[in-house]
């Protein structure tokens, strides 16, 4: 049994008592003295020319401080893009500007034109009412296929086309791969879509700007995963601020999911107007709002191919994705469907040879960026589609296929460029079919039947690379920032101990977790350790919270700048034990010299540290406070297997999940029961994305899933019980904690399962279906019957 | 602006307000109690309910004005008269039933108010009556375990992690 | 929302002379008009609750009649007339959320009409009578396409009638995202015959469907349905599913529904 509070507990999140009594500090609590509104009027056109916005007639409007249009931001830099993706040719990527407000044309529904600045928002949106926009209604680019079209209206005018980059990876093996497929003993084809989806944390958006006139000093207040990204990316791209003269705050955040890393044009127009206003303004996304102007997620059309020898080894793979970027470059876009995805085309198999090519285009709909999994998700649902549809055309089980070509040995370097460094494919997929007790299926499916219900069985697996990243490997593949984090620990007099980290929680449990190592490590109770986060003026730069890092890089800074302090510390025991350094041992919270009953309290060497009276002072300075700077050497590499049982209603297409199972492995645990639960909301939200939740726009650019109205949130009866078990445990090897990260796993390894449960369901009744596009809806369901 | 007057947690509360003030609006933004929070316009996630005279509703959907003279119950008056949790409450911490706790608010209102009504509720009957709920966090699995376990039933049997 | 001047009336009365106001509008329980006056879609002067009238709350049996009044909240309506005519109790308990279902009244959701509301389908499969501060309107008089009704400006509905059948239910599935119906179906014999009402379905909003109310006046039994297809021409297609699938599933559901009427 693990210790109380350290690593492997439970330990219970001390977060959730101001959650529970009301008592969080979420952006739009916070209102500041003096503050304004701000409205922004948002095209209700997908693609048009700007001739003239008159706001004469709202300058006048009752509460009205002041309008703002693109001319206001003459001498404003556009919206970074963090990451240049290098195409087949050795061409960078085409990079539109991104403005804060539309400039000459607006490209998509939703984009910003003006923002009216009054004195409540009501005011605020009746005089945005009052703007005159002319605009010359041009022809929208929607579909993906039809904007790389010669003839195709371009979104951008100072662009070639509609092309982003044209990814070929890796190319080298190309001419390999097609050899491969020529040699082929059976080749399984398979197109899909993986479904737009919008992230929807539960919080919407806010963002508040102040400026201190006396100082000169900017204050952004915002629902951001990562505060120091924004401060940098705001400060030295957007607004030429400097760091020392710009905090940005992200306090308690409503959940992120990817759509909270980016920085958004919000956020620097409040930073902006609250110098030009004189006074802070406020902005406070409605949720209609959220759903134009927070980044989407997915939108890949692809085709796979998958190659197999005639003792069905995979021999060689390829795929063709065309991956939608929307009308501009979201932060991290041009990342999600290149470096996040390609590089995980190797799965959890011994593929030799693999080609991934992505065409990225823009259109005239909301930017498409990270949402949970963030290109892994769509390299395992259809790698995993496609395997599950070999299987049935080759008459073979679909497990007994995943085994015969699970990797088997580690590290293991794929043909796409990563080397995962641990992994035990056949101990998660054994312990699925323990909880999952697919041996009970058929008695389970006959049950079904009698009750006149259709049910079937999915499996897959799925491996992902999180633990995002090493700084210098990411500036090769195009990353405009390094991607370490940061930790100081300050050690306080009485022994007691607060860390300030760069990694963010918006519902990662943090403030629990993070103290169950330091409390492991020194031997104190984990009530002595506080977290500060969230704060650029009191955290070091670090990079944030996304791509399931934070225990694996955050918690690796917090190591190691912890390692540091018991280093200092074990020094001064020394000098106040009268030993020698190399004999000190520090356990359970006191420093003893080895062999010898003699012994000092960890509070006693702190107190020693801040009141240096009998203290090393020639060798070392007083004080007890380090900081670390972690750069992974590798991503970490989470697998395991899942499976899913559904019903299907015969007679109008209904699917209900029955039972889900998930073997993880994501190396060591801190927290269990936290572990668990990003597993439980991550498998809802594929399960969302399989059965409920499809962003849809019309042809011309219209957002038809504009509302909860007409997105399909997953529901608590959408959901069974879910048997979670994370006991398959291979270390990580190059990070001190050997964890992996859990926090998009379920999101990446459920969709396929789901949709296998359903076509293997509908198969059961001689339906001969191989596969049916996410969001499995009743009706798209029924429409497969027929 | 007309006043509204109402018990708010046991305590007079009041202010002006306009007629379009919504009850959310007049929680969070005149009396200060921001626990109530405001997830959509379209009267579905669930995370502003609170109870007026004793039943739950969606104070983003009701006028400030409507709920003139009512007795209005908030997550800020949940916790015990000494400050600890409440059983609810309480629950949700035991069983991990928030991540980012901002739908939390809604869900224990909305628990309450089903709990009051059907003390012993079934697993179907809790997942059911969250409809007007969304958490996107926890995927709902340990909310209904909280809820049950709330409701004084024995969880143990439902898969712990 | 834009802003608006807001009365509370005590008596149906006073609540006719503030609706007399030209832009002045009713409120119900407001789980649809907020909503609707949030997306700034409709821009009253004034509304007038009715949630004050006691008058026009509460369920009473009048013989071999359920009489609801205009302002009876779903959840009464669930928890009140569950004895005397189950199937209406069911389908006002299965409205929205619960706490949508402690505020929407009947009286807001007849008179919106939405097309994919379940009142109607209630009001329209019993042959209800609306009754309103100045006339009584048959059901099957009174709605007159989505969002449309005999209703008049200013014209308060303070009661509604729903005859007792002998069995009755509703069967409904529910559109993904909203948890409206895509398509509901309810089934109602009286001595008389049955009615079957449909809603969620069609462009015009709730509709009976006469042909298998003939087939059920025959023989109330759930494969008296067999062969009997509505047609698609009429019906609604969108994100959610096509007209086609509408069409198949109004004969699913109206299946349904009888063999779960009681």
């Amino acid at each position: 049994m693990p210790k109380d509070g350290g690593i492997g507990a439970s330990s219970k999140r001390r977060e959730d008592i101001r959650f529970l009594t009301g008592a969080g500090n979420y952006t739009d609590d916070i209102n500041l003295r003096g503050q304004a509104y701000v409205f922004f009027l948002r095209s209700d056109i997908a693609h048009g020319t700007i001739n003239n916005i008159d706001t004469s007639a709202a300058e006048g409007m009752p509460g009205v401080v002041k309008i703002f249009t693109a001319e206001d931001f003459a001498g404003v830099g556009g919206m970074p893009c963090g990451w240049q993706v290098t195409d087949k040719h050795g061409e960078v990527m085409q990079e539109p500007g991104h403005p804060i407000l539309a400039t000459g044309k607006v490209r998509h529904v939703g984009e910003p034109i003006a923002a009216v600045v009054a004195e409540t928002l009501g005011q605020a949106r009746d005089a945005a009412e009052a703007i005159d926009v002319d605009i010359t209604e041009l022809p929208a680019v929607i579909d993906m296929k039809d904007a790389l079209k010669t003839d195709a209206p371009k979104v951008h005018d100072d662009l070639k086309n509609n092309l982003c980059y044209d990814w070929g990876f890796v190319e080298e093996n190309k001419a390999a791969v097609e050899e491969a497929f020529q040699k082929a003993a059976h080749v399984t084809t398979l197109e899909l879509r993986n479904n737009r989806l919008v992230a929807n944390p539960m919080e919407p958006r806010v963002a508040v700007g102040d400026f201190a006139r006396g100082t000169g000093e900017h204050t952004l207040y915002t629902t951001s995963q990562n505060p120091h990204v924004i401060r940098l990316l705001m400060g030295a791209f957007v607004l030429g601020i400097p760091e020392h003269k710009l905090r940005v705050v992200a306090p308690d955040v409503g959940g992120g999911f990817g759509t909270k890393i980016f920085h958004y044009q919000e956020e620097a127009f409040v930073t902006f107007a609250a110098k030009a206003c004189n006074r802070p303004v406020k902005w406070t996304s409605s949720r209609s709002e959220a759903f134009m102007s927070d980044a989407h997620g997915r939108d890949h059309v692809t085709t796979i191919q998958l190659a197999l020898d005639a003792d069905n080894n995979f021999t060689a793979l390829r795929t063709d994705t065309y991956a939608n970027m929307g009308a501009y470059l979201s932060t991290f876009a041009p990342s999600v469907p290149t470096w996040l995805h390609g590089t995980l085309m190797a799965g959890n198999y011994k593929t030799p040879l693999i080609y991934v090519n992505v065409k990225a285009v823009f259109t005239n709909t909301v930017p498409v960026d990270a949402y949970r999994g963030a290109g892994r998700p769509e390299a395992t649902f259809q790698l995993e589609r496609v395997i599950d549809k070999a299987a049935i055309e080759l008459g073979v089980d679909a497990i007994e296929l995943r085994r015969q070509n699970f990797i088997t040995e580690f590290p293991y370097a794929t043909p796409v460029a990563v080397e995962y460094d641990t992994g035990d494919y056949f101990a998660t997929m054994d312990k699925l079919t323990e909880i999952a007790d697919l041996a009970g299926f058929e008695a389970r499916r006959k049950e079904s039947e009698a009750r006149g219900k259709l049910r079937g069985l999915g499996v897959n697996c799925y491996i992902e690379a999180c633990g995002i990243a090493p700084s210098n490997l990411v500036g090769q593949l195009g990353a405009r920032a390094g991607l370490y984090e940061s930790a100081t620990v300050r050690v306080n007099a009485t022994g007691g101990l607060v860390v300030m980290t760069g990694s963010h929680s918006h519902g990662q449990g943090h403030e629990t977790a993070f103290p169950q190592v330091i409390a492991e490590m020194i031997g104190i109770d984990e009530s002595m350790i506080e977290i500060v986060h969230g704060d650029t003026a009191n955290t070091p730069m670090g990079m944030g919270t996304y791509g399931s890092r934070s225990i694996a890089v955050g918690g690796s800074a917090m190591v190691r700048a912890t390692e540091k302090i018991i280093a200092k510390a074990k020094k001064i025991a020394s000098h106040l034990l009268e030993a020698s350094e190399s004999d000190i041992e520090l356990k359970d919270g006191a420093f003893s010299v080895a062999g010898t009953d003699k012994s000092v309290a960890w509070g006693d060497v702190t107190l020693a540290a801040y009141v240096p009276h009998n203290y090393p002072l020639e060798d070392i300075e007083p004080g007890l406070e380090e900081t670390a700077f972690y750069d992974p050497s590798n991503f970490t590499y989470p697998s395991g297997a899942y499976a899913c049982e559904v019903e299907v209603d015969r007679d109008t297409g209904q699917v209900t999940i029955e039972r889900f199972s998930a073997a993880d492995d994501f190396g060591n645990i801190i927290n269990p029961m936290i572990v668990s639960g990003q597993v439980h909301g991550g498998i809802a939200q594929g399960i969302g994305q399989a059965l409920l939740e499809n962003c849809a726009y019309d042809e011309n650019g219209q957002l038809l899933s504009a509302s909860y109205m007409d997105y399909a949130m997953p529901r608590a009866y959408d959901m069974p019980f879910f048997s979670v078990d994370h006991s398959c445990q291979t270390p990580c090897t190059h990070n001190p904690l050997g964890v992996k990260g859990c926090g998009e796993a379920g999101a990446i390894g459920s969709p396929p399962a789901v949709v296998g449960a359903v076509v293997d369901a509908l198969r059961s009744a001689g339906k001969d279906v191989t596969h049916v596009d996410m969001p499995l809806s009743p009706s798209r369901v029924w429409a497969a019957m027929q | 602006m007309t006043q509204v007057n109402m018990t708010v947690n046991g305590k007079a509360a009041s202010g002006d307000v306009e007629g379009r003030t919504l009850l959310a609006q007049f929680l969070r933004d005149s009396q200060g109690l921001t626990g109530t929070h405001v997830g959509c316009d379209t009267s579905q996630c669930g995370a502003c309910v609170v109870h007026v005279d004793g039943k739950a509703v969606k104070s983003c959907t009701m006028l400030a004005l409507e709920a003139d003279g009512a007795e209005v119950s908030t997550i800020e008056g949940q916790a015990n008269a000494d400050g600890s949790l409440n059983v609810i409450q309480q629950a949700f911490q035991d069983h991990h039933g928030l991540q980012c706790g901002f739908c939390t608010p809604g869900m224990v209102m909305s628990a309450a108010a089903l709990l009051k009504d059907n003390p012993k509720p079934t697993e179907t009957e809790v997942r059911d009556y969250l409809e007007g709920n969304i958490c996107r966090c926890t995927g709902y699995h340990n909310i209904v375990k909280a809820i049950l376990a709330a409701s004084g039933q024995d969880v143990s049997a439902i898969a712990a992690e | 929302m834009y802003n608006f001047d807001f009365v509370k009336p005590a008596t149906v009365d006073e609540a006719v002379k503030a609706l007399a106001d030209d832009e002045a509008q009713a409120l119900g329980g407001g789980q649809t008009l907020i909503p609707t006056l949030k997306q700034r879609l409709a821009s009253p002067s004034k509304l007038v609750s009715l949630t004050g009238i006691a008058e026009m709350k509460g369920v009473s049996k009048q013989g071999d009649t359920v009489v609801i009044g205009g302002g009876t909240t779903h959840r009464t309506v669930a928890e009140e007339a569950a004895s005397a005519y189950p199937g209406l109790a069911d389908l006002a308990g299965r409205i929205g959320d619960p706490a949508v279902r402690n505020r929407g009244t009947i009286g807001g959701s007849l008179a919106n009409n939405d097309p994919s509301a379940c009142y109607p389908a209630a009001a329209l499969g019993s042959g209800a009578t609306i009754v309103t501060n100045s006339r009584e309107i048959a059901a099957d008089d009174y709605f007159q396409g989505m969002f449309t009704t005999a209703l008049e400006e200013g014209e308060i509905i303070t009661e509604v009638r729903f005859p007792i059948p002998k069995k009755s239910a509703y069967a409904k599935i529910a559109q993904p995202a909203s948890r409206f119906p895509l398509v509901a179906v309810f089934v109602a014999q009286y001595a008389d015959g049955v009615r079957v009402a449909v809603t969620g379905a069609s462009n015009n909003g709730v509709f009976r469907w006469s042909e298998a109310e003939a087939a059920l006046s025959g023989n109330f039994a759930a494969d008296a349905l067999d062969g009997l297809t509505v047609a698609s021409d009429d019906m609604i297609g969108d994100l959610h599913g096509t007209a086609a699938y509408r069409a198949h599933l109004v004969g699913v559901m109206a299946k349904r529904a009888v063999a779960a009427a009681s």
